[in-house]
């Protein structure tokens, strides 16, 4: 059916991706460009059009979520069990909620995915090699879509909103003197890796900039296309002989906002 | 900002030495590692001990995983190298750049048998630990089945626990039989491991006294060139390391 899933690397020997009929879409960016927002738009858009939708966002398994929160509060400094509770965490929301959605049949909106695993891997370590080979056992998203943005942009916007955090200023590296030097040194450097991911990943790079309307125009009009394999399939069904009821260009109308 | 990257294919650089003991449960590995921690202290060495799944942190994941039955080879396997990073981080690296001596009780050999066994990738659970420091002494404790089992329900522990015996791999309904099937297979993994990494293998079989000179005399040779750190007499160190707190994030 042209739907064909991997695996990143190594893969799960005892999972077999070959009934997976749903699709995987990725959002990506860095802290702050507006991704849970979108999601939740998407969504609507989606399910208005007949699909099933799963979200599922970083740290929010059940195994790990609690685990995750101990452990930024100062238990854990190292990169290899940073990277490895993330990785736990996407590990177990893999098995326990994606991969069973696809199966499903549904479309899975994750917030985020390894790609900001690997980045904040890539900027703590200088080595891209170590965390690719452990996030392996991935599923290739059929879409990744990465909010781009530039970093003065985003540093007004977060300063605007929910302020500067320790985590999100990389604050664990000491990479500036203060919490915003420190902010725009991490977040420049993120947003590098993710450039460079962009390439080597073939990302839809939409600019976060813009008005929220556009980026959700934007983002409906890169779903949209890998969208309608799945519907064709549905109209295949014998239907009356009547004529078919005019079906409006989702990706015209414009969102609600 | 960025260290020499070290991994496990090479010896580590350290003053200190690591010294590990792998095994099956019930093979009489943690009574060896304690008397050789013995033997060593009262030579008045600097010890450390460290053993597998023991960081707070992780150790209580692990609780809650296995208690709602919810982990999965894969997320089983990460849960336990995220221990063991951390240990890596927090007991291991510090004592063998000070000079001492590190003593783990169980080591990566322990992933690479049971997560196999579970059914994760072998290539990917190597890739994995790759950050490991290489030990410089790894001691592998062969004993057959039977006797393991007999050890294990005579002895200390007088159940076979849930995860213990494999159950979680559906191997027979019968906690002896599954834990029969599941070791076993583990005991085949290291047996693998041993060509794999040139494990040291002891007869565990044999009298504890008499491994126990066995071992003492094979770490002796391996510490001839090694020049040990004396600190304050009679305190054995135990935290290298405080909690701090931090601001929480969202």
């Amino acid at each position: 059916m042209g739907n064909v899933h991997q695996y990143f690397g190594d893969g799960l020997p005892y999972v077999n991706l070959s009934d997976l009929k749903g699709k995987l879409i990725a959002i990506e960016g860095t802290d702050g460009v507006g991704r849970s927002t979108h999601i939740e738009f998407l969504q609507e858009w989606l399910e208005v059009q007949g699909y099933g939708v799963i979200t599922t966002g970083w740290t929010r398994s059940n195994l790990m979520s609690k685990t995750i929160e101990m452990a930024k509060q100062g238990n854990i400094l190292d990169r290899w069990s940073f990277s490895l509770l993330y990785a736990t965490d996407f590990a177990d929301r893999l098995e326990h909620q994606i991969i069973p959605a696809l199966r499903s049949g549904f479309i899975v909106l994750a917030d985020r995915y390894i790609y900001t695993a690997l980045a904040r891997d890539a900027v703590r370590s200088g080595n891209r090699d170590w965390i690719r080979k452990v996030f392996g056992f991935a599923v290739i998203p059929d879409l990744v879509c990465y909010l781009r943005i530039d970093v003065d942009t985003l540093a007004l916007r977060v300063i605007e909103t929910k302020g500067i955090n320790y985590w999100e200023s990389g604050m664990d590296l000491r990479l500036g003197g203060d919490l915003f030097d420190s902010f725009k040194k991490y977040q420049t450097s993120l947003i590098e890796e993710f450039d460079k991911m962009a390439e080597e990943f073939q990302f839809e790079v939409i600019d976060a900039r813009k008005p929220p309307e556009e980026i959700q125009h934007s983002l409906r009009s890169k779903i949209q296309p890998i969208l309608t394999n799945s519907r064709r399939q549905s109209i295949v069904v014998p239907q009356p002989k009547t004529a078919e009821p005019p079906t409006p260009d989702p990706v015209s109308t414009s969102p609600k906002l | 900002m960025t260290a020499p990257i070290l991994t496990f294919a090479q010896p580590h650089p350290f003053p200190g030495k690591l010294i590990i003991v792998e095994g099956i449960d019930g093979s009489g590995k943690s009574t060896q590692l304690l008397l050789l921690q013995k033997w060593l202290e009262a030579q008045e060495l600097k010890v450390f001990f460290t053993e597998w799944n023991s960081s707070a942190l992780v150790r209580e994941t692990t609780r809650r995983g296995k208690k709602s039955k919810s982990l999965t080879p894969t997320t089983f396997s990460l849960l336990h190298a995220t221990d063991f990073a951390s240990r890596m981080y927090h007991e291991i690296t510090p004592p063998l750049k000070a000079g001492m001596i590190v003593l783990a009780d169980r080591y990566t050999y322990t992933a690479f048998a049971r997560d196999a066994v579970r059914g994760v990738s072998r290539e990917w659970v190597r890739k994995l630990y790759n950050f490991a420091i290489r030990p410089d002494m790894a001691f592998y404790f062969k004993v057959p089945m039977e006797i393991a089992i007999d050890r294990l329900l005579g002895g200390t522990r007088a159940q076979l626990k849930y995860y213990e015996a494999g159950m979680d791999m559906g191997l027979s309904q019968d906690v002896s039989e599954s834990f029969r099937l599941f070791q076993s297979r583990i005991l085949s993994e290291y047996d693998k491991l041993v060509d794999e990494y040139g494990l040291i293998t002891m007869d565990a079989t044999q009298d504890i006294e008499t491994q126990q000179n066995q071992m003492r005399r094979l770490v002796s040779e391996a510490l001839v060139n090694y020049k040990p750190k004396r600190g304050t007499h009679g305190k054995r160190a135990s935290v290298f390391w405080r909690r701090f707190a931090v601001r929480e994030s969202e």
